[in-house]
Order: structure tokens, then sequence, then C-alpha cells
């Protein structure tokens, strides 16, 4: 009898194997296209030395994936930063949800690529307006999800903070907060995907050091294996963000701290 | 007791507007005075505006006509001389036991208490309904009877004038409920506090109160009858059994209840 764990180590490397199978197949196919083995030997090429910095055109991978974190990290902060009091606002004020949500409802389907000339006409810098980019990326889950956290508060611990006669500061910090931030990391963690995928569109448009110019930059260069070695790191460091954010959602989340 | 009224409820009113310009009038001229110390039940059947009511003196709904005076004052919005223990406990679950109830005494005395001060007197009140054991615990990993001691501990904690109480052992087996009422009436015995309980228990009325307040049926519900339960203190349920006064009691709220009030969906 195989156990649960042997499986769950089995079953993956059953399907890696039917998928470098297939891989190669394609790769027989068309010419040009690199097999398994020669992205295999250009990863160890590249991680082998990922912090070389020959000038702003050729830049180790490390810096690559580095700049785009850092873009993808400071449009996030904004968005936290303006997302989650606008969110509090408009999930305890029926004024300013009525008043708010007609414009969150139009911006929100808009892809913020749309908002890239725009932003590059403004800012007439790169790294600006791949941080904008980013920013009007993450800020509608962040605001949606807030106000969501806010309105579920029950109506009960509202009275409470009514007899107890907590002023508004209390009531943001003591009741509403405590309940809200659940849905906030849920919005944050939904943000952060998002913005992840948009960096790399992002940096194909505007160029500059980034994992998705980088991509786009081999494309050029006639380096199809880099681009597939971009499309694996893009991926993992992808999985490691979600997994860490939810990491941190736990630990902010009172329901799962209750069960320990 | 003193004579004069300490919460009196003149000539009340509750209307809810409904859609569409249509309104709902819950209670209609409602008039009850109520003495300081006194244990008063109000009873009735559901959806008659028991809670509307509750909700009038705690401040947490509006009065539509008439007024509710505590100490000569009008009430006009929530506040901590006037506790409520809600039906659902509604502790914050993200706060232990302790913290709960400290939580409160924070906000309502820590201007006058010094940080040991405020941890005795949440102590006091944890031990007055014997949870020190569970003082650490999260309202997720306790039973709903010790929730309920721990709402009613939060609501002495901060030393109201009167104490809401809204179905508070609605929701308990009858062995967790006869143990809660034992525990209210000996902590009201130590602190004297007005009580104001909503039930829909006849036995629980009877054994609780010095006054059991029975509403007629919505809408424009009013008081139909006060009941005086002439019982000396402190009562114990085995012996009252078959005491004559409190089959009297029983018996005339039931006759209230349902024959005279009776409500056919029920
Ligand atoms: N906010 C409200 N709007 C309209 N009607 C209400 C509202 N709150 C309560 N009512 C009505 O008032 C009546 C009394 O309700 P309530 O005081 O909750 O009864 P109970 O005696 O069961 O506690 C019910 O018929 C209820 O439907
Ligand atoms: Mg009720």
């Amino acid at each position: 009898m195989v156990s649960k764990y042997s499986n769950a180590v089995l079953l993956p490397l059953l399907l890696f194997g039917i998928v470098i199978a297939i891989w190669s197949a394609i790769s027989a196919q068309i010419p040009g296209f690199p097999p398994p083995s020669e992205v295999w030997s250009e990863l160890l090429v590249v991680l082998s030395d990922p912090f070389y910095n020959n000038g702003a055109g050729d830049q180790g991978i490390a810096l690559q994936l580095g700049n785009s974190l850092a873009r993808v990290f400071g449009g996030f902060a904004l968005a936290i930063a303006v997302g989650v009091p606008v969110g509090l606002l408009i999930g305890m004020s029926k004024n300013a949800y009525t008043a708010f949500n007609p414009y969150i409802q139009i911006l929100k389907p808009v892809s913020p690529l749309a908002w890239l000339p725009l932003a590059l006409f403004v800012f007439k810098e790169v790294n600006t307006t791949a941080i904008f980019v980013i920013f009007v990326t993450s800020i509608w889950p962040i605001i949606i999800n807030t106000a969501l956290g806010v309105r579920s508060v029950s109506e009960d611990y509202l009275n409470v903070a009514r007899v107890l006669q907590l002023s508004p500061f209390e009531r943001v910090f003591q009741i509403i907060l405590p309940v809200a931030v659940p849905f906030i990391f849920t919005g944050m963690r939904l943000s952060l995907g998002i913005a992840w995928l948009v960096i790399v569109a992002a940096e194909m448009l505007t160029g500059g050091v980034g994992i998705g110019f980088w991509i786009w930059d081999e494309y050029n260069n006639l380096n199809y294996s880099h681009i597939i070695i971009g499309i694996i790191l893009i991926g993992v460091i992808g999985y490691i963000l979600d997994a860490a954010m939810g990491l941190i959602a736990d630990f902010f989340d009172y329901r799962k701290r209750g069960l320990k | 007791m003193s004579a004069k009224p300490f919460l009196k409820i003149d000539h009340v009113d509750k209307i809810f507007p409904l859609g569409g310009g249509k309104e709902y009038v819950a209670l209609r001229d409602v008039q009850l005075d109520i003495k300081e110390n006194e244990i008063v039940s109000i009873i009735g059947h559901s959806g008659c505006g028991k809670s509307t009511i509750l909700n009038l003196i705690a401040g947490l709904d509006t009065i539509s006509n008439g007024t509710i005076l505590l100490e000569d004052k009008h009430i006009l919005a929530p506040g901590p001389e006037r506790a409520v223990v809600f039906q659902n406990h509604s502790l914050l679950p993200w706060l232990s036991v302790y913290q709960n109830i400290e939580m409160a005494v924070r906000k309502v005395l820590g201007e006058e208490l010094s940080s040991s001060e405020i941890r005795d007197h949440v102590m006091k009140y944890i031990q007055m309904v014997n949870l020190d054991h569970a003082k650490d615990k999260y309202p997720g990993e306790i039973s709903g009877g010790m929730k309920q001691r721990v709402g009613i501990a939060r609501a002495l904690s901060i030393e109201p004038k009167v104490l809401l109480m809204d179905e508070p052992f609605g929701a308990l087996d009858s062995l967790t409920r006869a143990n809660l009422q034992d525990h209210l009436m000996r902590i009201q015995m130590q602190t004297g506090n007005t009580v104001v309980i909503i039930t829909h228990d006849v036995d629980e009325a009877v054994l609780l109160s010095d006054r059991v307040i029975m509403m007629t049926n919505g809408p424009e519900a009013t008081i139909g009858e006060i009941l005086e339960v002439n019982l000396p203190r402190p009562r114990n349920r085995l012996e009252l059994q078959h005491n004559p006064e409190y089959l009297r009691c029983r018996g005339a709220i039931i006759e209230f209840l349902y024959s005279k009030f009776a409500k056919e969906d029920e």
C-alpha cells in the first residue's frame, strides 16, 4: 500500500515526467525551442551569479526580480495606506458608501495597464509609473474587502460599544478593526497576487530593470530558455508571496488564534 | 426601598416606521415605575415588544412618545449606568474572558482606578461568577452558560445603576439555566442592583422577581397586569415548589398568558 505521503510526492513526480516528455517532443518539433536539459543548465548559470551588475541593461536575475518586487511592494504599500482608511470610511458611513461606490464600480474593471500611458505622461519616469500602476491594481480589492469587513461587524458588538460609550476612535480600534482585519488581509492577498501578475506586463511596456522587461529583452535576444526560466521564477515567487501573505493573514485572524 | 420611582417609564410609545409611509405601533402608552434594588421581570409572548422596551431603557433605540427617567434624568442615549446583558452574550471573541471584562472596566472606571485596582476589580467580578479557572480562555473555548456568566460579570463590573437583561438564559439548557438563576439571585443580594429581566419563562419570572410585568400582545402592546411576588429572599427553588404564594403567582401568569392573552400561533 502506498501511503498518503508518498502519493503526495509520487503523483506530482509522475506528472513532472509527463510534462518533460511533452516539452521534449515540442522542442524536437520547433527549431530553436529550448529542450528541458538546456533550460536546466541555463538555470544553473543564471542562478550561479544572480547579483552581477553590468549597468542598466545587463543585471543578474536577483536584481531583476528585486526591482520588480520593490515596485510591487511600493505600489502595494501605497494602496494599503489609501485603501484601508477609505474602506473603513465607506464601511462605516452610508453617505461615504453612496458617494464612492459608483466610482469604485466603474474603475474596478479597468485593466491597470490602461492607466500606464497616462501615468507615464504625468510622471515621465518608468519606476514611478510602474509603482502607480501597481497602486491602481491593488487598491480596489483592499477597499472593497475592508468595507466588507467593517459591515460584517455585528450589531451586538456595536451595541456593546454604545453602552460603554466608546469614542469613535476607540470603536474603530477596539471593535471594528479586530473584526475587519481578516477581511483586510484577504483583500491584501488578492491584491498582491494581481499586482504580481500585472508587474510583468507593465515592465514589458516600460522597460528598465525588472523581471518583465528581462523576459521581453531575452525574447529580443532570441534567448528562449531564459523566457522559460523567467516564467518558472515568476511562478515560484508568486507562490511564496501568496503563502507568506496567507501566514500573516492567519496570524492576525482572531478566529484562527483562538483555536490554538 | 424608597417609594420614589428610581426608573420611571412614562406614557411611552414606540412606533417603527415601515417602508412606504406605513408604520408599526409596537408599544402604546407603557407606564411603569421601578424602585431601586427591585428585580422586575417582563413577560409576554414573543413579538409583543419586550426587547423594544429594554432597548428604550438602554437608550439603544429612540422613544417615539413619552419619557423614560432614571433618577429624574432623561434617557436619551446608551450609557454604562444602564448595563445590558444581551441574549447572545455578545462577548468580543478576540478578547479573553479577563480582557472582555477589563476592557469595560478600563473604559468606565479607568480614570478612578490604578492599574492594580483595575486588575483586582476585574478579578472580583470573575470570582463572583466562579470563572477564575477560565479567565484566560476565549469565548469560543467556553460553554454557553459560562459565556452568559461572563456577560453578567462584564455588565456588573461597570457598577451600573440598572442591570438590563434580555432573555439572558433563553438559549441555555434547563440545568444551566437554573444554576445561573441562582447565581443571579445571590449576586443581586450582594450588590443590590436594580434589575430588569426579560423572559418568556413563567418559573423564571416568579423565582427571580419582586414584580412580574405582563405584556399584552402587539401591535400596540402595553402592560396588561402587574403581579407582586411576595416571597422572602433568599429563595430556594426546591422549597418554593409547593409554596402557595409561588403557586398563586405561577397560576396568575399562566392564566394571563394562555387564557386572557393567548396567542393563536404558539
Ligand atoms: N426595527 C424594527 N422595525 C420594525 N418593526 C420592528 C423593529 N423591531 C421590532 N419590531 C417589531 O416590534 C415588535 C416587538 O418586537 P420585540 O420587542 O423584539 O419583541 P419581543 O417581545 O419578542 O422581544 C415585533 O412585532 C417586531 O416585529
Ligand atoms: Mg426579544
